[in-house]
C-alpha cells in the first residue's frame, strides 16, 4: 500500500484524473444548462458517440483537427436541436424520447463508422501543450500544465458557465424556466425560445464532449466508444446539484476514483480487479443518494411546459 | 402529458430502435458471399439468398460474434479462418459463409443463433463464452444442426447434448512467448499488461506473459490491469496511460477493446504485443509481435466430422504443438537474433512439455 502514496503515484492520479474528467465536464455542463430550464436530455451518450464519429471522420478525412471538432459540435447542436423539437415541441415524455435519441446516436454512429471506415484506424489528436513555466514545475507541471488544448478549454467553460447561468439576465431566465415556467411566461419569458436554446447548446457541448474522446484523448473512433459516459454525465448534474461547480467537483471526484483503480491495479495491491472498477460506480451512486437530498432539483425538470395550464 | 404526446414519444422509439437495429445488432442475420481474396483483403458483396442457383449443395457455416469482422482481435481470427477454409473448399459454391457482428448483447446473439438454425445452416459457431448458456437452451431444439462455441471444453455431453463442437485457445503459451520477448526488449524494466475481464482466454494470456517475462528477467516488473469489460476503449486506453505513466515500456493486452491502448503506446514510443489476431496493421511502428489464433484446423475438422455423421460431441484446442498458435512477427521491426532465439527456446520448451506456460520451466 505505501509504494501508492509517493509523489509520482499522486501526482499520476492528478494527471490522469484530470484528463478523464474532460468529456464528462462538456458533457454535463451542456446538460445542465438543459436541465436547468427544466429538459431532462438522456440522449447525451447518443449525442456524445455522433460527436465523436463526425469529429474523427471530419478530422482524419480533412485532415484538420478544428474542422472535425467544429463538425462535431454542429452534429452536436442538430442532434440537440432534434430533441428540443421533440420534447419542447411535440411535448414528447422526456425521459423515453432521450433513451430514443441515445438509441439513434448508437445507432447512425455504428452504422457510418462500418461503411466509412469498417475498422479502427487511429490519427494524431490534438497535442500535449506545455504551459511556459508553470509546465516546467517539477511533477505539478506535468500534471496541471501538460494537457492538450481540449482539456483546458473544458476547465475554462466552468466559471464561463457558472457566470452565464447565475449572473445574466439569460441565466435567470434559463432558471426561471426550469422552476416555474409559468410565472416566468406571464412575465414575457419566452420558454419554448429558451428551452430550445439550452437543449441545443446541451447538444452542441456533448458532441465536443464525444470529440474529445476520439480527437484528443484516445485518437480513435470505435463502435459505443462512450461506453455509457453520457448517462454517467447526466448522473453528474444531478451529483452537482445543477451548478457548473458542482458538476467539476462531480467529475473530477469520478475521474480521480477512476484514475486511482487503475493506479491500484497497477501497483499490485491485493485487491481483486473486479471490485476496483465499480469503485468510481458505487462511490457516484452513494454520493448521488446523498448529493440529491442536499440540494432541490428545478421544480419544472422533465415537466412539459403548456401555456394556460395550472 | 398532453394527448398524443405519448404516441409521439412511442414512435421517436420506434423509429431509432429501427435505425439502432440497422446498426449494431441486426435482427435479420445478413448473408454474405465472398467473392475474391486480394492481398489478404476480403472483398465482399452483399446478396440475399436465391436458392434457385444452387447446384451442389454447399456446405452452409453460419457465425455470430460479439465484435466486428475487423477488430484485430477474436472475432476477426476465427472469420479469417472460415474464409482460408472456403477458399481453401473451392469458394462459395462449395462452402457459404453468414455473419452477425457486433452481438454484445448476448439476447440479441441468442436470437440469431436460433434464426441460422432455423433457416438450415450445418453448423451455426456461437463465437463467444458469454452465449454459452443461451446454446445450451437452443442446440436441442435443433438436433440436426451442428453448433459450436468458445472459448470453452464444455460440449454440455453432460445434459445429453450430442451436437455442439467447443474451442479453446491455450493462450497462455503466446503468452509466455511474447513475455519473454518483452523481457528481452524491456529497457526500462517494466511492463504493462492490459487485460479485459478476468476470465477465458484473457487471463490465460495474461498470467502467461507475466511468467514468460519474469522467467526471462526476474528483475522484471509487471503491471497488470483489468477493466471489467470486452468493449470498453476509453478505459482501456487510461489503463494503458496509466502504465506508462508507471514507467512501463513495453506493453500488451487482450481484446477488441485495446485498439485505444495500441494508439496510448504509440503516441508514447512504447511497444506494443498482440494477441488473438496480427495487430500490426493497427500501429505498424509499434506492435512488435502477435499471437495469432489459427482456427482452419478447427474449422476443418467440424465441417468433416459433421459429414462423417459426428454432429459435435468434440472439443479443440489451439496449441503451439497443433499449428493452431502461431507467433507473428512485424517485418518492420528489428528484433534482435538473440530475441527471437530465446522466444524460440520458450515455444520449442512449451511443445515438449520442459516449460509450463504459467508456472515457468518445469524442474
Amino acid at each position: 500500500m505505501a509504494e501508492l502514496f509517493t509523489l509520482p503515484v499522486l501526482f499520476g492520479i492528478i494527471y490522469s484524473g484530470i484528463r478523464l474528467a474532460t468529456p464528462y465536464l462538456y458533457a454535463s455542463i451542456g446538460e445542465s444548462f438543459s436541465q436547468a430550464s427544466g429538459v431532462l436530455n438522456l440522449g447525451v451518450d447518443g449525442i456524445m458517440l455522433m460527436g465523436a464519429y463526425t469529429g474523427f471522420y471530419v478530422g482524419m478525412t480533412s485532415g484538420s483537427l478544428w474542422l472535425g471538432l467544429l463538425a462535431a459540435a454542429i452534429t452536436g447542436l442538430l442532434m440537440g436541436l432534434l430533441m428540443a423539437v421533440i420534447s419542447v415541441t411535440l411535448k414528447a415524455e422526456q425521459g423515453i424520447s432521450g433513451i430514443g435519441l441515445q438509441l439513434f446516436g448508437l445507432g447512425l454512429s455504428t452504422l457510418l463508422f462500418k461503411l466509412t471506415m469498417g475498422g479502427a484506424i487511429s490519427i494524431s489528436g490534438f497535442p500535449p501543450v506545455r504551459i511556459p513555466l508553470l509546465g516546467n514545475i517539477p511533477y505539478i507541471g506535468e500534471a496541471f500544465f501538460n494537457h492538450n488544448l481540449l482539456v483546458y478549454f473544458a476547465y475554462l467553460l466552468v466559471p464561463i458557465a457558472n457566470f452565464v447561468l447565475n449572473k445574466t439576465t439569460l441565466g435567470l431566465k434559463i432558471r426561471a424556466a426550469g422552476q416555474n415556467p409559468q410565472a416566468a411566461d406571464t412575465l414575457g419569458v419566452n420558454i419554448t425560445l429558451i428551452r430550445y436554446l439550452t437543449v441545443s447548446m446541451g447538444g452542441l457541448m456533448a458532441g465536443i464532449a464525444g470529440a474529445s474522446l476520439s480527437i484528443a484523448l484516445i485518437n480513435l473512433f470505435q463502435e459505443n466508444i462512450t461506453s455509457g459516459m453520457g448517462f454517467i454525465a447526466v448522473a453528474l448534474v444531478y451529483f452537482g446539484g445543477w451548478k457548473p461547480t458542482g458538476v467539476l467537483l462531480g467529475s473530477l471526484l469520478f475521474s480521480f476514483v477512476n484514475a486511482f483503480q487503475l493506479w491500484i491495479q497497477v501497483k499490485g495491491i491485493n485487491i481483486p480487479s473486479d471490485f476496483a472498477v465499480m469503485m468510481p460506480y458505487v462511490l457516484t451512486i452513494f454520493a448521488l443518494a446523498f448529493a440529491v437530498k442536499r440540494v432541490s432539483a428545478p421544480a419544472a425538470l422533465t415537466k412539459i411546459f403548456e401555456r394556460g395550464e395550472n | 402529458m398532453k394527448k398524443g404526446s405519448m404516441l409521439v414519444s412511442l414512435l421517436v422509439i420506434v423509429f431509432t430502435l429501427l435505425l439502432s437495429a440497422c446498426g449494431s445488432t441486426p435482427e435479420q442475420p445478413v448473408e454474405i458471399e465472398v467473392t475474391r481474396i486480394v492481398a489478404g483483403t476480403p472483398e465482399v458483396i452483399m446478396i440475399t439468398p436465391t436458392p434457385e442457383v444452387v447446384e451442389a449443395k454447399p456446405f452452409r457455416v453460419a457465425i455470430v460474434m460479439p465484435s466486428s469482422i475487423t477488430d484485430a482481435a477474436f472475432s476477426q481470427s476465427m472469420y479469417e479462418g472460415l474464409l482460408a477454409v472456403q477458399e481453401e473448399m473451392g469458394g462459395p459454391e462449395k462452402m457459404e459463409i453468414a455473419y452477425s457482428e457486433g452481438m454484445f448483447n448476448v439476447p440479441d446473439a441468442a436470437s440469431a443463433v436460433r434464426d441460422y438454425a432455423s433457416q438450415g445452416f450445418d453448423l451455426v459457431i456461437a463465437h463467444g463464452s458469454q452465449y454459452g448458456s443461451s446454446l445450451q437452451q437452443i442446440a436441442p431444439e435443433f438436433p440436426e444442426t451442428s453448433f459450436a462455441w468458445g472459448t470453452s471444453l464444455d460440449t454440455f455431453q453432460a445434459d445429453g447434448i450430442t451436437n455442439v463442437f467447443a474451442y479453446q485457445a491455450e493462450a497462455q503459451e503466446g503468452g509466455y512467448a511474447l513475455g519473454v520477448l518483452a523481457a528481452f526488449m524491456s529497457k526500462s524494466g517494466i511492463m504493462g499488461v492490459c487485460g479485459p475481464v478476468e476470465a477465458g482466454d484473457a487471463k490465460l494470456y495474461v498470467d502467461g506473459f507475466v511468467t514468460g517475462a519474469t522467467v526471462q528477467n526476474p528483475n522484471a516488473t509487471v503491471q497488470k490491469t483489468y477493466t471489467g469489460s470486452f468493449s470498453d476503449v476509453a478505459l482501456m486506453a487510461s489503463a494503458a496511460e496509466t502504465h506508462i505513466q508507471a514507467g512501463a515500456d513495453m506493453l500488451t493486452g487482450s481484446s477488441q477493446s485495446v485498439v485505444g491502448a495500441i494508439g496510448i503506446a504509440k503516441d508514447n514510443g512504447a511497444y506494443w504485443f498482440g494477441t488473438q489476431w496480427d495487430q500490426t496493421a493497427l500501429a505498424p511502428e509499434t506492435v512488435v509481435a502477435s499471437q495469432v489464433y489459427d482456427w482452419t484446423g478447427v474449422i476443418k475438422d467440424m465441417i468433416a466430422s459433421r459429414q462423417a455423421g459426428v454432429l459435435g460431441n468434440k472439443s479443440y484446442t489451439l496449441t503451439f504443438k497443433n499449428g493452431g498458435l502461431v507467433i507473428q512477427y512485424n517485418p518492420g521491426i528489428d528484433v534482435p537474433a538473440d530475441a527471437k532465439a530465446a522466444v524460440d527456446a520458450a515455444i520449442a520448451g512449451i511443445m515438449d512439455g520442459t516449460i509450463d506456460p504459467l508456472k515457468g520451466p518445469v524442474q
